[in-house]
């Protein structure tokens, strides 16, 4: 910190803030993961039909005013479909990580801080969950699992888990031989204490930076499982399956798939633009470019 | 240099026996008897029962894992539960596609990635820099799937330049690029927001370095200071972050191999797990575990041999 901002009084946290701001495009990922969010919370007040309710007098209609973004093969409305899939995604996405980072975290955690024979067991299991591409490991415990909608949480935050691992071990090594946890140490702190109300607030910011960008990451795993099938199972809308639906008709009907696709991208772009927003506001080095 | 290369590759060994041990057990714990899944569920016990001894599945678990790892060193990838084919040989028929889809989409990434990547770091702040990272953030924010059909859509639908399906002749030239062109640009586009992210933020932290600086102070002109001194430091991260990237890529050649219905392992893997196909689902998921740990291997010898400050211990 610089002796001017001694001065002029300014927190810590406001002056985080400030940056975040004047980061025009992390406020706009911002906005919009919000937007999204809160769009997921009040999708029965939003959604103008019901998702599953068919009209087989208005199959495959394009854009109206009835059906802003026209209905699908059954005569569903897509837009209300749109909205209510926006729930699985945002459900999935959100906890698959969170689950994620607290056992991946756990792990690299008491890895980095033991060492010895603990970490070697500990992160070779990673690298050995990590030998697999997401998408590839995502469908072989899906196959394992089934497809609901716990089971797809349970599926991709067994994904995310090894990533939070490899970033906390990194992170923790990085921090063991800082004088604060050496401090804590010498006053007698028990190992639970050191890990969790010393090491994880200083490693917090790092972990939220990556949990937000995969978010992005379990977001779009979801839709791949949806699109290949393995997915939440149609009728319940979710904007991998409503791709997929759409591909049928993609000649007659492309909107289907496009609005869809444009749904999902435009929510992962939110992330990642939040998550990178997050990143220059607590990255001295960054800030404020 | 080479003792390093030695020690890394024995290193591999092990992850890659547990790696191996992982996809074994992952398969046997799959839901359902691979013999009925293979017959349906209305053959007789017989006929299961013959189909089970056929392939070994009657066996104790621990003389499973012998065999396979036995016909594993020999190459020998068993028999499809449903089709009775070896599945070494439909493997080899597909996994060149694989190799040539996520080879152009390597390479594409990095021949339209580095120069984006480089005009943006010049003009940081500049119309072209803000170009360059919204483009980015779309490439790095679309599925490969979703970019699969819009491509689909306005070049195969729209304007019938190319074809939809299906992977082509792989030995005739002609016909094997028309089918990858679209396939190619869906991955490739995605490779190149990765190498122009990359590149633009290692540009930037190299042009911090005070070696930069006293290259200026100098007075060398602008063009040498980015070619020889920027440049040639800058790529080092560009190149060992390749391998990170090319195994992100194998995972989303899954996708649009079923989008383009283009022969490949993606596929191969997709269509084992619904028809419950557990022989082949085991072979595509140890081969893809082959690839990446193989990545791996090089992607570290690689960085080893062009950064010479990093020391293995």
């Amino acid at each position: 910190m610089d002796g001017t901002e001694v001065f002029v009084g300014i927190s810590q946290r406001r002056r985080m803030w400030t940056a975040f701001l004047r980061n025009r495009t992390a406020s706009v990922g911002g906005v919009l993961a919000v937007f999204i969010v809160l769009v997921a919370i009040f999708a029965p007040l939003l959604s103008p039909y019901d998702p599953l309710a068919q009209d087989a007098s208005a199959r495959l209609a394009g854009s109206s005013a009835a059906h802003w973004l026209g209905t699908d093969d059954f005569g569903r409305d897509v837009l209300s479909r749109i909205i209510w899939g926006s729930r699985v995604s945002l459900i999935i996405g959100f906890f698959s990580v969170v689950a994620g980072l607290l056992i991946g975290t756990g792990m690299g955690m008491v890895a980095g801080y033991y060492g010895g024979k603990t970490e070697t067991l500990i992160m070779r299991a990673v690298d050995v969950l990590m030998c697999f591409p997401d998408l590839i490991l995502a469908i072989a415990v899906t196959a394992v699992l089934g497809s609901n909608l716990v089971n797809l949480i349970i599926t991709i935050a067994i994904v995310m888990t090894p990533r939070f691992a490899r970033l906390s071990h990194g992170q923790l090594l990085k921090m063991k031989e800082s004088e604060y946890v050496i401090a804590a140490q010498a006053i007698g702190a028990r190992v639970p204490r050191v890990l969790v109300r010393h090491i994880f607030p200083n490693i917090f910011g790092e972990l939220l930076v990556a949990g937000t960008l995969w978010v992005g990451v379990a977001i779009r795993l979801e839709a791949n499982l949806a699109f290949i099938g393995l997915g939440v199972q149609p009728p319940t809308p979710t904007w991998g399956n409503m791709i997929r639906q759409g591909v049928d008709v993609l000649i007659n009907a492309p909107g289907i798939s496009i609005y869809s696709g444009l749904s999902i991208l435009i929510t992962i772009l939110a992330f990642n633009t939040l998550g990178d927003g997050i990143r220059d506001m607590i990255d001295p080095r960054l800030r404020g470019e | 240099m080479f003792k390093y290369a030695v020690r890394r590759i024995l290193q591999s060994i092990p992850i890659l026996l547990i790696v191996l041990t992982l996809v074994f057990l992952v398969v046997r714990v799959l839901p359902g008897d691979p013999a009925v899944a293979a017959l349906g569920d209305y053959a007789s016990q017989e006929s299961v029962n013959a189909l089970r001894e056929k392939l070994g599945l009657n066996q104790p678990i621990w003389m499973q894992y012998i065999d396979f790892f036995g016909n594993l060193v020999t190459g020998d990838l068993g028999k499809s539960a449903i089709t009775g084919y070896p599945v070494a040989r439909q493997v080899r028929r597909v996994l060149p596609f694989t190799l040539e889809l996520t080879f152009f989409a390597i390479v594409l990434g990095y021949i339209l990635g580095i120069p984006l990547g480089i005009s943006a770091a010049v003009h940081r702040n500049t119309f072209i820099d803000y170009f360059n990272r919204i483009f980015s953030l779309l490439g790095l924010s679309v599925p490969a799937f979703y970019l699969g059909i819009l491509l689909i859509l306005v070049f195969a639908i729209i304007f019938p330049l190319f074809p939809v399906v299906g992977g082509g002749d792989f030995w005739d030239l002609r016909d094997n690029f028309r089918h990858l062109v679209l396939p190619g640009l869906a991955l490739g586009l995605l490779m190149m927001a990765y190498v122009t992210r990359m590149t633009r933020s290692s540009i930037l932290d190299v042009l911090r370095e005070d070696y930069v600086r006293t290259a200026h102070a100098k007075g060398l002109l602008e063009r040498i200071v980015l070619y020889k001194h920027v440049l040639r430091n800058a790529l080092i991260p560009i190149v060992a972050l390749g391998g990170l990237y090319a195994v992100v890529l194998i995972g989303s050649s899954v996708m649009v191999e079923i989008v383009f219905s283009r022969p490949g392992l993606g596929k191969l893997m997709v269509g084992a797990i619904k028809q419950r196909d557990y022989t082949t689902l085991q072979s595509v998921m140890v081969i893809y575990a082959v690839m990446v740990v193989i990545i791996n291997l090089v992607t570290d010898l690689i960085y080893s041999f062009i950064d010479p400050r990093i020391k293995y211990n």
